[in-house]
């Protein structure tokens, strides 16, 4: 990981490259070093780390920083092999309008990841991030005719009536 | 004598009436023709419920897609609703091979995020722990993959050793399986007595064992020619798909996080990481077959030098404290009862720990809000990131290369469903 000082520095340079609005903030905790940028510049930025060595995208992953806005995270886990150091790109959009570029493809700033393929399919399945851009954005874990991001924080724990032999006659859809 | 016309029996007549020109016609045509065949889930060489789309012309497959899904079970959600150290079952059953694994790596960001330290003793005993799995780990993968490839007899050898591991299991913790022996902060009991002498036993028999399980291997023409050659992916691609592990160890990068970032003390002991050269299936199976005897020299060096004192950290606002305690001292019994009722509670903040499981970089992500439970639990499990490598080894060989590559790639369904 780079240090505070390290990280500052990067970001320093990515906003000189990218723009000052590009880069929202940096967060050094407890060693693990992140980078918050707007979702517009994700591809750009991505990119220009490449550049500097973090050629591997170990994870892609959301979060729900529910009550806070805006709510929905992406997390990109960058991975530089040689110098074996991380460093974590994040980026936040409202549910409203959940849309961010899909860094799988390659684009006229460069190849794409295409680890993130699977992974931005999770995203989506799982909070309603839509990756525009993105091969194939359907869901992959839950059923495709199903409603609902079941990891929103207010998407209910059990809400679902499980099929039993003795109800069954209860649920919609089946006949005996 | 020729036989006339009328001689002829009247089934012999109808027989030379047919032209067989039309039939051999169509056989060709059915090699220009694609055919997309449903392969799962519940097929026994897809090790677990994945289901394949697979496009095929002949015998050659010209496209994958995997569907996965059937054994989504919610786990990330589950954990959310759950005090920080209930959520140590639920996460051991994600990738149900390596449960030792899931919990390390869960624990370790607690850990990180609580600031919590982990005294020397535990860290060892979870590193014997957690190489034991791997040992297991790595003989169902060898028992069930010869197994597609058609060696049978391999698959009884392997679950043999596999229960002196489950047994260790059972010994220290008291579950064979999904043991709940790691803690946040250590481990749950210290070793019983007669552990130690046990392991020994094992780890003096292991490698024997597996000299026979190459021997066998290696010496059988049918499994060479399925692996040898089959199916090879360069460490580049591999990388840009975020393939780790050893997969991508076969194709002759030698990543590992035991070594490239040590975590629980695996810097004290003294191990080599086998590599491949070509990345074909063969190198896949050389590589695991290796890690079975680097994984007993490790436990072997952390009985050595197993050091004395705590096996979980005395920090009373995270761990229970012990049980004799209870019956003298108020303070553990609030301690006590605070644990047990609503848990621990972790200082707000985010931390992606990453560890070296059987199948690559296990990593968990924990998210606290400052509560005594997570509000988020993300596994990056192997197995799903690199099941996406399978179309790009696959595609454009026999369907038979796709089995033993599969078989190669050891999906574990449970990790990756979640």
């Amino acid at each position: 990981m780079p240090d505070a000082t390290g990280l500052e520095l990067l970001a320093k340079e990515l906003r000189e490259s990218e723009g000052v609005e590009a880069i929202l903030g940096t967060l050094h905790f407890r060693g693990r070093a992140t980078l918050e940028v707007k979702p517009r510049n994700i591809r750009a930025v991505l990119a220009r780390l490449r550049e500097r060595g973090y050629t591997s995208m170990m994870s892609v992953h959301g979060v729900d920083y529910y009550p806070h806005e805006p709510r929905l995270g992406v997390h990109y886990e960058l991975l530089d092999m040689s110098k074996v150091d991380r460093v974590t790109v994040m980026l936040r959009v409202p549910t409203e309008a959940p849309e961010v570029d899909s860094v799988t493809h390659a684009g006229p700033d460069g190849p794409g990841w295409p680890t993130a393929d699977h992974q931005e399919r999770e995203v989506y399945d799982m909070f309603g991030v839509e990756f525009s851009g993105h091969p194939d954005m359907r869901r992959i874990l839950m059923p495709e005719d199903y409603e609902g991001h079941p990891q929103r924080r207010d998407f209910p724990v059990g809400g679902e009536p499980v099929i039993f032999t003795h109800s069954e006659h209860e649920s919609s859809g089946v006949r005996r | 004598m020729t036989v006339t016309e009328k001689q002829m029996s009247d089934y012999r007549r109808r027989e030379e009436s047919i032209t067989l020109s039309q039939v051999e016609q169509s056989t060709e045509a059915t090699h220009e023709e694609l055919l997309t065949l449903n392969f799962g889930p519940h097929h026994p060489a897809t090790h677990g419920v994945l289901r394949l789309l697979v496009t095929l012309q002949g015998e050659v497959v010209r496209s994958i897609k995997p569907v996965i899904g059937y054994v989504h079970t919610g786990i990330e959600k589950t954990a959310e609703d759950k005090a920080y150290w209930k959520v140590i079952p639920v996460v051991e059953r994600m990738d149900y091979l390596s449960y030792y694994f899931n919990a390390m790596a869960y624990c370790g960001a607690v850990e990180t995020l609580a600031e919590v330290e982990v005294p020397k003793r535990a860290q060892y005993l979870r590193v014997i722990h957690l190489e034991l799995n791997r040992i297991a780990s790595h003989l169902i993968w060898l028992g069930t993959s010869a197994l597609d490839l058609g060696a049978v007899s391999i698959f009884l050898y392997c679950l043999r050793e596999r229960e002196l591991v489950l047994d260790l299991f059972e010994m220290s913790s008291g579950a064979r399986m999904h043991t709940r022996y790691f803690q946040v902060g250590g481990v749950m009991e210290d070793i019983p007595v007669g552990f130690a002498e046990k392991v020994r036993e094992f780890t003096k028999v292991m490698p024997a064992r597996a000299d026979q399980y190459g021997a066998i291997l290696n010496a059988n023409q049918i499994v060479l020619q399925r692996l040898r050659g089959t199916c090879p992916l360069d460490a580049d691609t591999l990388l840009g798909l975020g393939v780790t592990g050893p997969l991508l160890r076969a194709a002759g990068n030698p990543w590992d996080l035991r070594k490239a970032a040590p975590y629980s003390s695996y810097d004290d002991f003294d191990f080599k990481i086998p590599v491949g050269t070509v990345g074909d299936n063969y190198d896949r199976f050389a590589v695991r077959v290796a890690e079975i005897y680097e994984s007993v020299k490790i436990i072997d060096q952390a009985l050595d030098g197993l050091p004395e004192g705590p096996h979980i950290t005395t920090d009373r606002k995270v761990a229970l404290p012990p049980r004799h305690e209870l019956a003298t001292s108020m303070e553990a019994l609030i301690h006590h009862f605070k644990l047990v009722t609503e848990g621990f509670r972790v200082p707000p903040g985010e931390v992606y720990y990453p560890i070296e499981s059987p199948r690559g970089e296990l990593a968990c992500f924990v998210r606290s809000d400052g509560s005594s439970k997570p509000a988020r639990v993300h596994m990056r499990d192997p197995s799903f990131v690199n099941l996406q490598a399978l179309s790009h080894m696959a595609e454009g060989s026999y369907i038979a290369d796709m089995i033993a590559t599969l078989a190669m790639l050891d999906p574990i369904l449970g990790g990756i469903d979640r």
